[in-house]
């Protein structure tokens, strides 16, 4: 049941993700990476992780996705065309051909040394809660978080500026 | 039958090897910001695997952390490319070579 449930949601990632790097159109890529991060979000409850999950469904797709959303449909572009001039299209092929290269390391040195269809180690109870996460952030990952609330601060002060027309 | 963890480990290199593709063959600024959001969705796939494997709450916790820095760099890099295509109409990147000599 969850290796059925891995390979349809593994199949419907691997797709979603490769249209979002073909369409011409912002706003299908943008689409294709909503349903991408849905079926991640899937894939994270498979792996035990609850607050993973519903912070991945909250926040990535629910409000980064939609303000990528709002500039694509802020900025209304035409779609992009595509310009097949040999300059172009050696880049293109150099990239893929490297980027290749790169998908068969990352396989060779990492895909094949736990193929065995172990489960996993026994899992500790309230493994990926809520309630363990909040725990951790408070106490051993504290200064982290408290690091973070700057940058989003320091984010939301640049974007603001950024976004100004005019200073007075 | 479960799922070995090598699996998740190949999908997370699937996408984020597209990911790098993306970034690196197209023009339209808005599509290279997707796909470098692709890339941080494949490492925090990496990061939830290992964290279930190991028995270990560590990697759930960073992908927490790596979510808010994503969100802080959406949203500057989004005002970022607003302000560009207010100067210049456009948000091709093979059009913004001021700096090219």
């Amino acid at each position: 049941m969850e290796l059925v449930l891995f390979v349809g949601l593994a199949a419907v990632a691997a797709v979603s993700g490769l249209l979002v790097v073909v369409q011409r159109h912002a706003l299908y890529s943008a689409m294709f990476l909503i349903i991408n991060m849905g079926s991640l979000a899937g894939l994270y409850v498979l792996l035990h992780a609850h607050f993973v999950w519903a912070v991945q469904v909250l926040v990535y797709a629910g409000a980064i996705m939609v303000l990528f959303l709002f500039v694509i449909m802020l900025l209304n572009l035409p779609r992009e065309e595509v310009r097949w001039a040999s300059r172009d299209l050696k880049r293109i092929l150099a990239a893929a051909l490297l980027s290749l290269v790169l998908l068969g390391e990352l396989v060779l040195v990492v895909g094949f040394r736990s193929a065995g269809p172990s489960a996993g180690p026994a899992l500790a109870p309230g493994f990926g809660t809520t309630e363990t996460v909040g725990r951790l952030l408070f106490t051993t990952f504290l200064f982290p978080f408290e690091i973070t609330s700057v940058i989003l601060l320091v984010a939301i002060v640049g974007a603001m500026v950024l976004a100004k027309k005019h200073f007075d | 039958m479960h799922v070995p963890l090598s699996a998740y480990l190949i999908l997370s290199a699937f996408l984020f090897v597209l990911g790098v593709i993306g970034v690196a063959t197209r023009r339209n600024a808005l599509i290279i910001f997707m796909c470098i959001e692709l890339m941080l969705n494949a490492v925090n796939l990496s990061f939830v695997a290992f964290s279930r494997f190991l028995n270990s709450m560590d990697g759930q916790i960073f992908v927490f952390f790596v979510m808010a820095v994503a969100t802080a760099e959406v949203a500057v890099g989004l005002a970022i490319i607003l302000a560009i295509h207010r100067n210049r109409e456009t948000v091709d990147v093979a059009e913004l070579n001021l700096l090219k000599w």
